[in-house]
């Protein structure tokens, strides 16, 4: 019998409580929650951009009923409990039923803090707490006109702001002369005011409200009375002058409590089996309002909760805070000391015409207080060395300026990506914007890149995002946030990098991958689909002779000569050498499209025929078709040599100075078939008019006067690079030659994964040119090693006797089902 | 943990252990479902619904490392045993009771329930 483990506030809280146990203890105990809100749980934070229909409610939600059932989690909702009994230790709902616990976390928040004002129950009048508050409230400002919002703190002024982009007249009502006093001094306060005021709310400062005034034939509120004397007309009233924790529960309980229920630093109230996190815990003297805060508890609870019993984990020891206004277009951020006390000093920077303000607060050399107005750029950077109580002596005098300048923008957490809107486009590739990803930062708890790409797709793809997506967690997540990725280690199943990997595979010879795995001590004993395929090709460049390759560690389309497509069907590109083909060829491939009823005809950006949408049952079928008429495979697939594009060059061309078709044709003869790191695409121009497009290729070759320009390193994806010039030769055979020797340096040199343009800005153009330019010897050995793996590697994948179809046929068949089937 | 019993009404003898390709999978057609068969290394042998829950990718293509395959199409990795996507991925994949007796793969055609853990399944 497990042990019951029972939620009382499903908000996000107690929702991080539960995902953390079970996290770190998915089966010790029989989790029920229960949440007075009739809502899926949904993320309090995010109450503003639904008031202010930036979004939508359902958009906000961060535990469907599926998330519950595919736990095994039992979710009440719309269930107040209103008992604990602790010595029998059971809890009872308002409609009398009772549940045991074993161990208890009480979650149950805060309530807005309403004033005890004549008339406060008249109708119009409103907190802002809960998804109910936001729906009566959105439903009230379709007829409402003018709405007073008292409160001039964050949740209020963030209310204002949703009131009034709903469209009506929003006065907001403070008692303290400035605006959110509690993290703004006088100036950043009266910037934001200006602001906010050109957007239209209005502010009545220094007042405060003494009742509610009726409005006789409505029964509801008419105005607000204030106490020096004026009344402000209104049908609308939110008050948002504080929260309150709810600790109903635990007084009646006999728990200790102060503002809040009293915990200690497991999150354990005075009975241990009760625990109380979020904002209705008091820790340490201190109740807790934002977010970051209540996570950290969630995770000590959790940790003491499935810790064993000779374990004592470290335990919650208060936090740091710091807010952020969820205003549009305003960007604010504030944390530590507001005010100077008597031994700080102030550095500030005041530009009113941009509409920034910066102010930092320093004591004895560490920062103690940071203020940002208007330019919130590097407020993650600045939280960093505040919360590491890092000395800021040595760039004290360049510190207001910010990371970019400071550290020259090198990799600056916070950095350029900060300044960035919610909707800009972070991952082209999966079109995802920094909002969802800070979205998903924030309600799925990520703390990494691995998270941030398995919930948003971001820098899944091309990964050309990645160095952004690992600022915005820096940013997001503060200090607390992993060091970006800094050595390139094969994958997660071991802590190896690349070259250690293969100069180990290089020192042994004859070892199968899981011998390499074993022997380097993977943590997983046959890897993953990312360490599996690099393992097998390092073995195969190693011994090209000798080593059998391991069909199953290679990607399926390695595996099956053809593309997966995103249906499951194939793609088949016959090599068409050089981007020449003939009538025989042509007609080849049409009785093929006919006779197997292929969907789709493609020509490809690399001169060939793509033949889309072929079963794979039929790809054995297809092939032998082709290769009968005496095509081979194009390697359109893999990771190997795919094309070489020639434009039509001097036999032709009025322009053309040399055969590139030629050149192109005996190239593609000499590589096809070899694998490589990642996929390499060469091209051949006949004239420096570059009709091949060379000069984005991994090996380009354009014709001059004099002879050939051998160019390496380009590339046309999602990051276009340029290629360097290599070297300038004068026959076709020396620039067979070297384009040999290059290829084979960049087999044996670059990490599996990585294309030519990103090793050789790894390595340097200088390496590449000592190896294969300006040492003869070695040039003619990495040609020579070249050339003998080409021996097995021209082995047609698709021949009958040769090919996978010939050895295990039973890939390309489905098992027969039993008829009549039995369901 | 649904003990497999051979013989009853709802078990069926779908493949011999050889038809299905160590570290690989075979896919079997029903009238509702495409269920790919599973053999590890250690002769381990898995169904689950031939379909990732993110796009609907054939898991049957996948690389099978361990007991863990990763989809083809977009690189999701899910626990052979129990159809749950390996973190920090998220989702789950229908799973179907299967047995080796003497070399033959039975497989239990009623959908499995939920396994006893706390990172269930929904069948």
């Amino acid at each position: 019998m497990k042990e019951q483990l029972l939620l009382i506030g499903n908000g996000p809280a107690g929702m991080r409580c539960v995902e953390e146990v079970l996290k770190r203890a998915p089966t010790r105990y029989q989790i029920t929650v229960f949440g007075a809100e009739r809502h899926a749980p949904y993320n309090r934070i995010l109450l503003s951009p639904v008031l202010a229909e930036e979004k939508a409610p359902s958009a906000i939600t961060t535990h469907d009923d599926a998330w519950f059932e595919e736990r095994g989690v039992t979710h009440y909702k719309g269930t107040r409990i209103v008992a604990v009994d602790r010595h029998a230790k059971i809890v009872t709902s308002a409609d009398g039923r009772r549940f045991p616990y074993d161990r208890l976390i009480l979650a149950t928040g805060s309530r807005p803090f309403m004033l005890p004002l004549p008339n406060q129950d008249l109708p119009g009048i409103y907190g802002f707490r809960d998804l109910d508050d936001v729906a009566a409230l959105a439903d009230e400002a379709q007829y409402a006109e003018h709405a007073v919002v008292i409160g001039g703190g964050l949740l209020g002024l963030e209310a204002a702001a949703g009131l009034r982009r709903r469209g009506l007249a929003v006065t907001v009502v403070h008692l303290c002369d400035t605006l959110m006093e509690q993290q703004l001094d006088a100036q950043a306060g009266a910037m934001l005011r200006s602001v906010l005021e050109q957007r239209g709310i209005q502010f009545e400062m220094e007042a405060r409200t003494c009742a509610y005034v009726k409005d006789e034939p409505s029964g509801r509120v008419a105005a607000i009375q204030l106490a020096h004397g004026r009344r402000i007309r209104c049908d609308l009233v939110v008050v948002a002058v504080g929260i309150r924790p709810v600790i109903d529960l635990a007084k009646t309980a006999t728990l200790d409590h102060g503002r809040g229920i009293r915990v200690d630093d497991h999150m354990r109230t005075s009975d241990p089996a009760v625990y109380a996190v979020g904002e209705c815990a008091e820790h340490r003297g201190r109740c807790y309002g934002l977010v970051a805060p209540l996570f950290e508890m969630a995770t000590a609870c959790a940790a003491h909760l499935t810790a064993s019993p000779t374990q004592t984990p470290a335990g919650y020891a208060g936090s740091l805070v710091s807010a952020r206004l969820k205003v549009s277009g305003v960007d604010l951020f504030s944390t530590g000391r507001v005010q100077p006390e008597a031994d700080d000093e102030v550095i500030s920077l005041t530009d009113a015409t941009l509409g920034v303000y910066k102010k930092l607060i320093i004591n004895n050399h560490r920062i103690v207080g940071v203020l940002l107005y208007g330019d919130a750029f590097d407020a993650a950077w600045y939280f960093a060395k505040f919360a590491a109580g890092e000395s800021i002596e040595s760039i004290r005098d360049q510190l207001i300026f910010g990371a970019s300048f400071v550290d020259g923008g090198a990799d600056v957490a916070g950095g350029a990506v900060a300044a960035l809107p919610d909707d800009a486009e972070i991952c082209g590739c999966n079109g995802v914007c920094k909002g969802a990803i800070l979205n998903s930062i924030a309600t799925k708890g990520l703390t990494d890149l691995a998270g941030v790409r398995a919930h948003t797709k971001a820098s899944a793809s091309c990964g050309g995002c990645t160095p952004l997506v690992e600022q915005l967690l820096a940013s997001a997540l503060g200090p607390q946030a992993a060091p970006p990725r800094k050595t390139h280690t094969v994958c997660g199943c071991s802590d190896h990098d690349h070259a250690a990997v293969r100069a180990f595979i290089r020192e042994n010879a004859g070892l199968t991958i899981n011998q390499v795995m074993a022997a380097l001590q993977w943590r997983n004993a046959e890897g993953c689909a990312k360490c599996r395929p690099a393992l097998n090709y390092y073995l195969l460049c190693a011994a090209p002779a000798d080593y059998v390759d391991d069909g199953d560690a290679r990607f399926v389309n390695e595996r099956v000569h053809a593309n997966i497509q995103k249906d499951g069907t194939f793609s088949v590109v016959p090599r068409m050498f050089g981007g020449m083909t003939s009538a025989d060829q042509l007609r080849a491939i049409a009785d093929v499209v006919d006779k197997f009823a292929i969907p789709a005809v493609k020509v490809t950006g690399g001169q060939r025929i793509d033949l889309l949408g072929v079963q794979k049952a039929d790809l054995p079928d297809v092939w032998a078709d082709l290769n009968a008429a005496g095509m081979v495979s194009g390697h359109a697939y893999g990771k190997a040599v795919r094309t070489v594009k020639t434009c039509v060059g001097a036999e032709w061309c009025r322009f053309g100075v040399g055969d590139s078709t030629a050149l192109g044709i005996r190239l593609e003869e000499e590589l096809w078939g070899s694998w490589t790191p990642h996929k390499v695409k060469l091209a051949v121009s006949g004239c420096p008019r570059n009709c091949a497009e060379a000069t984005i290729k991994d090996i380009g070759v354009i014709a001059v006067e004099s002879g050939w320009e051998i160019h390496i390193g380009g590339n046309g994806g999602t990051k276009v690079r340029v290629t360097e010039l290599l070297t300038k030769v004068k026959s076709a055979d020396e620039a067979s030659l070297i384009v040999r020797a290059f290829l084979q340096l960049y087999r044996e040199d670059a990490y599996y994964g990585e294309r030519t343009a990103a090793w050789l800005e790894r390595v340097g153009l200088a390496h590449a040119k000592s190896q294969v330019i300006e040492d003869a010897a070695e040039r003619d050995r990495l040609a020579a090693r070249f050339d003998k793996a080409q021996v097995r590697a021209h082995e047609d994948p698709w021949s009958r006797d040769a090919g996978l179809p010939a050895k295990q046929p039973q890939r390309f068949t489905d098992l027969k089902a039993p008829v009549p089937f039995p369901v | 943990m649904l003990l497999p019993s051979p013989g009853e009404a709802t078990w069926i003898a779908v493949a011999k252990l050889d038809d299905i390709p160590v570290r690989a999978a075979r896919v079997l057609h029903t009238e509702t479902h495409r269920i790919a068969l599973f053999r590890t290394s250690n002769d381990e042998i898995f169904a689950l619904e031939d379909r990732c829950p993110h796009r609907n990718g054939p898991l049957s293509e996948g690389l099978v490392h361990g007991d863990q395959v990763t989809c083809p199409l977009h690189q999701m990795v899910f626990e052979l045993r129990s159809g749950q996507a390996v973190y920090p991925d998220e989702g789950c994949v229908k799973r179907f009771a299967v047995a080796l007796r003497d070399d033959t793969v039975w497989l239990d055609t009623t959908a499995q329930p939920a396994p006893a853990v706390a990172t269930a399944c929904r069948v």
